[in-house]
């Protein structure tokens, strides 16, 4: 993001600038961050719900629903990867930086299993984007909340690599924090979307 | 009046909070203002001169439009031009002008207001400032698309909006909504950056009843841009898809709705009018005590009714859809809360009064802008109580008595506090004075010129001229002429204004620290204040601000902090 590199007369600055007050401010900074995106999913669910009631067209011709199976396996695995990085966090905290790295490690790849279900799903569906305002929602809603299990997915890659670099997460790591709290907001939100459209079909 | 608490506890400490300092080697002349600085005053400069281009452009704009009205027939231009001409004045006065320039008040006014040495997320700063640039190229590169820019107003209702007779994916359309969804991400960037400088970095002392207004208005503003724009932004992202990926949100032959577009624009987009008012209900809250020479009146209250209109502001969207095919339970619970807004607005309006009641006027030119401001804004919100009454609306809410009180507000009220901040805060962020007499001329032709173009509107609307048309009935001429010559006057006010800013910056007189006898943190650094504000020498706060009168210190020290200030301006006066 920066312009400009550090010249070296200005690094023994550079730490203590970035130190453990700064850190509280990118949590605070990241809550506000989430309360707000968490509106974005409240009006996406709001006018689905809307949709759902109201419209006059909302299964496709020949579509009769959802399977729900296959999707609820799939959504165990996310919501329990909850659990596995708050292993990953606790491991960290006590210093167990190879801990860390396994449980860390196996979250990302519940995460990308999630991905690789819901893209299966999607590859097997009868109707499309197109197929009016029942295929328009539910593959933007479930494409959105995908897009940030990606996003996830990737901070967590990122996360993993700065812990290689010696002595960086001595200290905990302030984005360690932040990229699992945004995980923890994924699935709770994963979980709405699949009460949404998996649950309320009838 | 104000705090008499005992002094709460630092909500931060000087030694361990310090943001990173500004980007190491910037240049420390003009070509910082087109480099990446994360210097929040450098940043909020370049949002200033960011949105006072787009204030031409859109004005420029507007000024074609008012050429074109000024004769009943549609011969200046063509009915499709002007459709595209008004889409992009709102579109650019709004995104590009009014929303830019107050964050530039934000990045200007916080930090020293409350102590800090910068914004909390600097960087973060210096990315949202720079996609103000990007999102205005790329409107106006809609000018350059076949079709030309999108037509369907800065609302964009579907069906209009959802149209694309020559099939390119590249169309006006498609540009709007990435610019506006651009201008959507830069705004929650800058909404997470203030709220949490404001909680996390205020000086020693300073607890929330201690700050300024101005402040407090910052708050409850980017609140609403918070809860607001990702409604806006999930509204975007259906008409997008709707648009250019042929999906069925707002297609009722596909099953969608196009009166779920009308809500999820409204939920912000009626806030927004608020996000750009309630900073300048916070300048007019700074400068009214400064030029009357008298505390605040209600400040408890004032501050408090900030976060009331935070509130109401959410729950009055409907009143955009009176005329919706709204059902007559919502309308009527609508119209009671938008009634309720009036309320915290007044309390403000009923304080400003007060404070200037048997005091000390001083008529500066920031001074009359105020006083303009308030006057103008008594006024829209007895036509905004108007038009919030479903009778009246329904016959009104499509016409032009709409587009007068909605400038009103717009123009005559936000813009005229954004020109009174500009006047009483120049000494302080470039070092220089302005030039009064100027000043004085530029009140004087804009507050005519408004009063010209914005009041004939209102009669135009209530005998039934819609509004967004090339072409009316010859009966409306009358109020069109003058609204236009209003409009070319407002034009020419713009010149002594531009000339001040110019000429005043360049060579104007050396600004002390405390032209207008301020108090305030900001008043008590040099003019202009060095990077870092008050750098490791943060003054403790022990009362709460708007002591005019009242005899006390603001800070502990407070004549050492002055005295600073002085020596400081003038080692720069001898090093020049």
């Amino acid at each position: 993001m920066t312009a400009t590199t550090p010249t070296p007369a200005d690094l023994p600055a550079q730490p203590a600038a970035h130190g453990h007050g700064h850190g509280d401010h990118t949590l605070t900074g990241f809550v506000i961050f989430l309360l707000s995106e968490s509106v974005i999913f409240l009006a996406l669910f709001a006018g689905y719900a809307i949709y759902k009631t109201s419209s006059p067209l909302w299964l496709p011709p020949g579509v009769e629903g959802l399977e729900v199976a296959m999707p609820l396996r799939f959504t165990v695995v996310l919501v329990s990867s909850s659990g596995v990085i708050y292993l990953a966090e606790r491991a960290l905290h006590r210093g167990r930086l190879g801990e860390f790295r396994a449980w860390w490690l196996l979250t990302m790849a519940m995460g990308t299993v999630f991905l690789v279900g819901q893209g299966l799903e999607w590859a097997g569906l009868p109707f499309g984007l197109g197929d009016g305002v029942y295929g328009a929602s539910f593959y933007l809603l479930t494409g959105f909340h995908g897009l940030h299990v990606l996003t996830g997915v990737l901070l967590m890659g990122l996360m993993l690599a700065r812990s290689f670099r010696p002595g960086n997460y001595d200290a905990g790591s302030v984005g360690v924090t932040a990229v699992s709290l945004f995980w923890h907001f994924v699935d709770v939100i994963w979980v709405v979307l699949f009460v949404l459209i998996y649950v309320w079909q009838r | 009046m104000t705090s008499t608490a005992p002094a709460p506890a630092p909500s931060f400490d000087p030694r361990v909070l310090k943001a990173p300092h500004p980007v190491p080697g910037a240049p420390n002349n003009w070509r910082r203002f087109l480099s990446f600085n994360t210097d929040a005053k450098v940043i909020g400069l370049q949002y200033m001169i960011t949105s006072l281009f787009f204030l031409l452009v859109g004005g420029l704009l507007s000024m074609i439009m008012r050429g074109e009205l000024i004769t009943p027939a549609a011969d200046l231009v063509d009915p499709t031009v002007y459709n595209g001409l008004y889409t992009m004045h709102g579109t650019v006065m709004l995104f590009l002008f009014l929303f830019p320039i107050l964050n530039g008040f934000n990045n200007l006014l916080i930090p020293p207001m409350i102590g800090a040495p910068d914004m909390a997320f600097p960087r973060l700063n210096a990315a949202a400032f720079w996609m103000v640039p990007v999102f205005g190229v790329i409107l106006m590169a809609s000018f350059l698309v076949p079709g030309g820019p999108s037509g369907a107003g800065w609302w964009a209702y579907p069906p209009q909006s959802i149209q694309n007779p020559l099939g390119h994916f590249l169309n006006g359309q498609f540009l709007w909504i990435l610019a506006v969804a651009l201008s959507g991400i830069s705004s929650i960037m800058g909404a997470v950056n203030f709220i949490t400088t404001i909680i996390r970095m205020r000086a020693p002392g300073m607890g929330w009843f201690r700050m300024p207004i101005f402040c407090w208005t910052a708050v409850a503003a980017q609140a609403i841009q918070l809860i607001g724009l990702p409604v806006l932004t999930a509204g975007a992202v259906l008409l997008l898809f709707d648009l250019s990926f042929g999906t069925s949100f707002y297609r009722p032959e596909g099953g969608g709705d196009p009166m779920l577009y009308q809500h999820f624009f409204w939920f912000y987009s009626h806030p927004a009018v608020y996000v750009m008012v309630l900073p300048v209900f916070g300048i007019f809250s700074e400068l009214f005590p400064v030029y009357a020479r008298k505390p605040l009146f209600g400040y408890h209250v004032v501050a408090i009714a900030s976060f009331a209109i935070t509130f109401l502001s959410l729950i009055v969207w409907v009143h955009h859809m009176f005329y919706s095919g709204t059902p007559q339970w919502m309308r009527n619970l609508f119209m009671v809360t938008t009634m309720l807004i009036a309320v915290p607005t007044g309390i403000k309006v009923f304080a400003w009064i007060g404070t200037l009641w048997g005091g000390k006027l001083r008529l500066t030119t920031a001074m009359l802008f105020c006083l303009g401001g308030v006057f103008n804004f008594i006024f829209a919100g007895i036509t905004g109580i108007m038009l919030a009454t479903v009778p009246v609306d329904i016959h009104v809410g499509n016409t032009y008595f709409v587009v007068g009180h909605f400038h009103t507000v717009i123009f005559s009220t936000i813009t005229y506090g954004v020109f009174a901040g500009i006047y009483h805060w120049f000494p302080k962020f470039t070092g220089r004075m302005m030039y009064e007499g100027l000043g004085k001329l530029h009140f004087v032709l804009t507050f005519i010129g408004s009063q010209l173009t914005f009041l004939p509107m209102h009669a135009a609307g209530l005998l039934g001229m819609p509004r967004r048309v090339a072409s009316y009935d010859p009966e409306f001429a009358f109020a069109n002429v003058l609204a236009s010559l209003g409009a070319f006057l407002l034009g020419v006010a713009t010149i002594p204004f531009l000339l001040n800013l110019v000429s005043s910056w360049v060579r104007g007189e050396k600004a002390p620290p405390n032209p207008w006898h301020a108090i305030g943190l900001e008043w008590l650094l040099p003019s202009p204040p060095p990077a870092e504000n008050f750098e490791d020498d943060v003054p403790t706060v022990i009362s709460g601000p708007y002591g005019y009168g009242l005899g006390r210190p603001l800070v502990e020290d407070e004549q050492r902090y002055v005295a600073k200030a002085a020596s400081a301006a003038s080692a720069a006066t001898g090093g020049a």
